[in-house]
This record gives C-alpha cells, structure tokens and sequence, in this order.
C-alpha cells in the first residue's frame, strides 16, 4: 500500500513500516525550544536526572517571544535558558537574531526529508522544507533532548490540491486564510496536511512556509509539501547541500484529498477572535483599524517586507494607525536596510521593533488599548492574544496590512497591482 | 482511579490564550502563581470557584493554539482533577498526559455547569450523577497510560532511564 509523505517520514525514523494509526518511537534530527517553553523543559530535562542532551550539534534554543526581555521576571528565564546553554554546549540564540521557525530553516537546521520538533506550535512551518516538524511541549522537548527520540502517532493525512493562478495582489497567506475557512479550526485535528498544486509549485519557498506554518491553525499536526528544484535550491543557499526528498506515492492513502482553484481567489480576512472566521475582503474592508502588525513567524521574511514596501513607497500611513514592523530575522533586517526597504517603512510611518515576535503573543512591543482594532499579518487573533482581551484582532497578508495602514481601515490591496 | 467532583462548563474552541494568558506564561514558573488566572478571560472568577478535584467540562477542540505546558501545569495547580472534552487539539493532549493531568475524550453534550461526575479513568466510564446518564470514552492509548502511570513523562525518562514505550 501506497504512503503519504509522513508515513515515509516516520518509517525512515523509527525503523518500522509505519501506517497511519501506528505508534511509534522515531530518531529526531533537530530539536528547538523557545523562550516561552524552554525555561520549563530545562526544568523537566533536570527532572530526568540527565546529564547532557543527546547531540549538542542538534539543540538549539532561541530567545524571541519576549526579546529584549521587558520585565525582571522574564529575564530570570532568559538567563537561565544562557546558563543551561552555556553548560549543554548547545547553540543559543540570543534576542535581536530572529523568530525561531526563521532561524530553523534560515540557519541551516532544517534539510528536506528530516524529523524536526519544536517546542513552540508553528513549527510545522518547516512542511514547506518537505520536512516532518512539529510543535511539541517543554516535557516533550526535555525527553528529546535526553534521548534523541520522541513518540509519535502516525497521522492520516488530508491532501489540498490548489490549482490556479492566484491573482496579483493576492498572496500565500489569503490561500491558506481561505483554505482554514472552509476545512475550519479543528478541521485537520489529529491529522497531516499535505499542500500540493500549481498554485504552490508557483510559490517561492518563503510564500510556502507562510501556508505550512498555518497548518496547526486548522489543527494539523504537519503541514508537508512535496520537494522541488526550488526547494533544493533554496536549501544549498542555506547551507544545505544534502538532499532526501520524500514524495508522496501515487498510490498514497489519503483520509481526504480536498480539490481548489484559486484563480479567482480575493484577499482574505480572519475576523476576531478565531482564525476561520475569514471573510474575502468585500465584506470587512472599511472597517477602522489604529494599529497594523507586519512580521511573525508567518509574514515577517523579506519579500513580506518587501511587498508592504512597495505599497507604502511614498506614502503616509493614516494619522489614526500606528504600524509596527518586526523583520523576522537579523538576516531578514539586513538585507532590508541594504535593499532600502527600513528607510521606505519609516519614512511613511512605521516603528521597526527588534527582529523576534514582535507584539505577536501580547508580552510587549504593541500591546493594543480596549476596543481597539488591529490587523496584522500573524497567525493568531484570539481574544486577548495581543495581551489585551478587549482589543480585536484581523489577520490578513502584508499588503493587505499596508493597504489598510494607509486607509486607517481595513483596506483591498489589489489597487495597488494594477497595471 | 475514581474521580468524582463539580463540572464546570465551557464552550468549543478553548485556546491555550484563554487557559493561561501569554501575557501570564512568560513571567514566571511559579505554577500556583499562574493557576490564579486558569480561564480567566473567559471566566473572572475561575480560579475562586473550584473546589478541589472539580472537573473542566469543554465542546470541541480543547487546548488548542500554542504549545505552552503552562496550560495543563495551570490547570493541574488550580487542583481541577481531571478535562473532560468532546474532543483535544492534539498538543495539549499530548502535554496533558506528559504533565500528569488525566483526560477523557467523551461527548460532553449530556454534561451542564455544575452537575456532580464521577469519572473511573480505568474504564473511560463517565457518569452524570446529576442526571444520571452514563457515558463511556475512548481508552487511552497504552503509551500514554505507561507515561500516566509513571507520574508523567519527566518520571518515566528517569525511572527508565529512556523510553519504555514496549515490554
Ligand atoms: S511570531 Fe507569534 S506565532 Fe510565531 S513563534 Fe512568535 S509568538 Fe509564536
């Protein structure tokens, strides 16, 4: 019988002929944590009475959530997470280098074909690296770190076969706010998504790891893509140059294969407070927003910067909106300042934080006022995501955000695509 | 192990934002400390109104959102026993068994805010001794209740020195 991309994925690490349903002990060939989980797993990794992690070539742990620390208590756990590091002799780093699913895939330590996890839920980001990677807990993270292996059970998978041509103005994020619309919140829930079709062929590797690292926003435990020329050459320019890419056999059993065409698609909106209340952008533009959010894990690499640019290039933003920009990575905010993208943003108005996440999960930098409107270009708009429940949050692509920061409400970008 | 206690009811889609608030998760590790505000976007009070061993009862979906174990640790300190929950996102299931907080996967339509339950983890049995009715959940898969038996899986790795997930 046929297997999915995570079937062979999972075989290959655990030794066994793995079949959806199938427990599992499989080998990891990366292991993450973050600022907001990696105090606790040094805390459990102590519990189990370990002395060193398993490879410290293959740990590392990233300060970013809350990056420069904003208060004493969140600098105890920074520094606890330098001593551990220091100690483990694991890689560490520290605030101002970036989101950690950035720096994964940005450094090098993510390749085609391996098992990844991480300790923060968007690491099924590296999907789009054909890569098995998962968000676990800081206990997971502790007995991966000790053993070099975790269990998992084998999903089955729903595969999205996106056909078309998205439209200009139309991007990689309003497919996968439309793809989570329709299948919903827990639609995915227990299981893998495997996104395939022209319309992610055609996408850059940066556009596909904004639809993989969606994948948990309908539940998903993976959000797998197939290998391509792209793909391998995006990987060698990161250091990459081993190549095990894993196809899917065309004989593969799938739970569902879910068939669209994205030709007519338009920009897509999530309204407060869940991520599949999406409506296409006729139906909420106009509505007034006082802040607007560009970066995160799910739009804060450089062609994001580089498209809100484009739009904002000698413009203002409104007088009632505060733009917040957070570059995903200092890679990503180098290359921005070379190219003269920083320059563009401020002088229409934005406030560039330190690459990391930004106001993403409500610890600083943005925390919006009651009854406020924010739109940004994160992953999340739960109530009191932003640290404040009663704020509310709509998540759209970086034009869509940039459109709106100048309209002072939420705003088509497709004007500015025309030619 | 027989658990009995209050229900205390809530909706579909619980995230881990509204379990314990990311604003409260990167403060500190003081597990009592963070227990104080288990739901309270949801419900204010919470935290005031369990009495110990009382049950969360949940629709669809429970626990989804971020990774933070801070959700089920909060829960646990806020001395709930035990999340019955039409269904779990997967993460906090996960996180749940590793931590130590059991969980029972059962349709909760038949479960209102304050009936009295007994749960037998043993047999997945959960039984409404308000109304009466019983139901009867999905076991456990048999890695998980190893890792429950162990006290969580910090306990299993250093009583087995390693996964013993098979005999
Ligand atoms: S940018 Fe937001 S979603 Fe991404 S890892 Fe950071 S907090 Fe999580």
């Amino acid at each position: 019988m046929g297997k999915t991309i995570i079937e062979k994925i999972l075989s290959a690490h655990s030794g066994c002929d793995a079949a959806a349903g199938d427990i599992v002990l499989a080998k990891v060939d990366y292991v993450m944590g973050q600022d907001g989980t990696s105090p606790l797993a040094i805390k459990a990794f102590r519990e189990m009475e370990v002395d060193k992690v398993f490879d410290p070539a293959k740990v590392a742990m990233v300060i970013d959530h809350s990056a420069p620390s904003p208060n004493e208590g969140v600098s105890a756990l920074h520094k606890l997470m330098r001593e551990f590091s220091g100690e483990q002799g694991i890689t560490l780093y520290d605030i101002g280098e970036g989101v950690c699913h950035q720096l994964m895939p940005e450094r090098g330590h993510v390749g085609a074909g391996d098992l990844v996890i991480g300790a923060d839920s968007h690491t099924c980001t590296y999907g789009a690296l054909n890569a098995f990677s998962t968000g676990v807990g800081s206990t997971d993270l502790a007995a991966a770190m000790a053993t070099g292996k975790l269990w998992f059970k084998v999903p089955e998978t729903i595969r999205f076969e996106c056909n078309g041509v998205l439209p200009p103005g139309v991007f990689a994020k309003d497919l996968i706010l439309y793809l989570i619309g329709q299948v919903t919140a827990d639609g995915a829930t227990y299981k893998a998504a495997e996104y395939a079709g022209e319309a992610i062929s055609a996408l850059s590797v940066d556009a596909r790891m904004t639809v993989s690292n969606m994948a948990i926003e309908m539940g998903a435990k993976a959000g797998l893509m197939e290998p391509d020329d792209k793909l391998k050459e995006w990987l060698a320019a990161h250091g990459r140059t081993d190549w095990n890419p894993v196809w899917p056999d065309p004989d593969a059993v799938y739970h569902q294969v879910l068939r669209y065409d994205v030709s007519n698609l338009e920009p897509q909106v999530a309204k407060p407070h869940t991520v599949d209340n999406v409506s296409p952008i006729s139906e909420v533009a106009g509505t007034p927003i006082q802040q607007a959010v560009i970066g995160t894990c799910t739009n804060g690499r450089l062609e994001d910067l580089r498209i809100a640019a484009s739009i904002l290039a000698g413009r203002k933003i409104h007088p009632n909106v505060r733009l917040i920009v957070a570059p995903a990575s200092r890679t990503v905010l180098l290359e921005a300042i070379k190219e003269g993208i920083i320059s563009t943003l401020v002088e229409a108005g934005a406030a560039v934080v330190t690459p990391g996440c930004g106001p993403c999960v409500g610890t600083h930098n943005g925390v919006p006022s009651d009854g406020e409107n924010v739109i940004s270009t994160a992953n999340r708009n739960f109530k009191g995501r932003m640290g404040n429940s009663n704020a509310f949050i709509y998540l759209a692509s970086p034009a869509t955000v940039a459109a709106s920061a100048i309209a002072g409400e939420i705003a088509d970008p497709r004007v500015y695509f025309t030619k | 192990m027989i658990l009995r206690g209050k229900a205390h009811r809530f909706g579909d889609d619980v995230n881990t934002d509204y379990i314990i608030s990311g604003k409260y998760k990167f403060k500190t590790l003081d597990m009592k400390e963070l227990a104080k505000h288990v739901m309270e976007d949801l419900d204010p009070d919470f935290y005031n109104k369990v009495e110990p061993g009382d049950f969360i009862v949940a629709g669809r979906n429970f626990g989804c959102g971020s990774s933070r174990e801070q959700a089920p640790l909060a829960i646990i300190h806020a001395n709930i026993s035990a999340v019955i929950a039409s269904s779990f996102a997967r993460i906090f299931y996960r996180n749940a068994i590793n931590t130590g907080l059991p969980v029972v996967e059962v349709d909760t339509s038949a479960i209102s805010d304050g009936d009295e339950l007994e749960v037998n983890l043993g047999t997945g049995k959960v039984t409404n001794l308000t109304t009466g009715v019983e139901i009867t959940a999905k076991p456990l898969p048999e890695v998980m209740i190893r890792i429950l038996n162990d006290g969580g899986l910090a306990s299993h790795i250093r009583k087995h020195k390693g996964f013993a997930l098979e005999d």
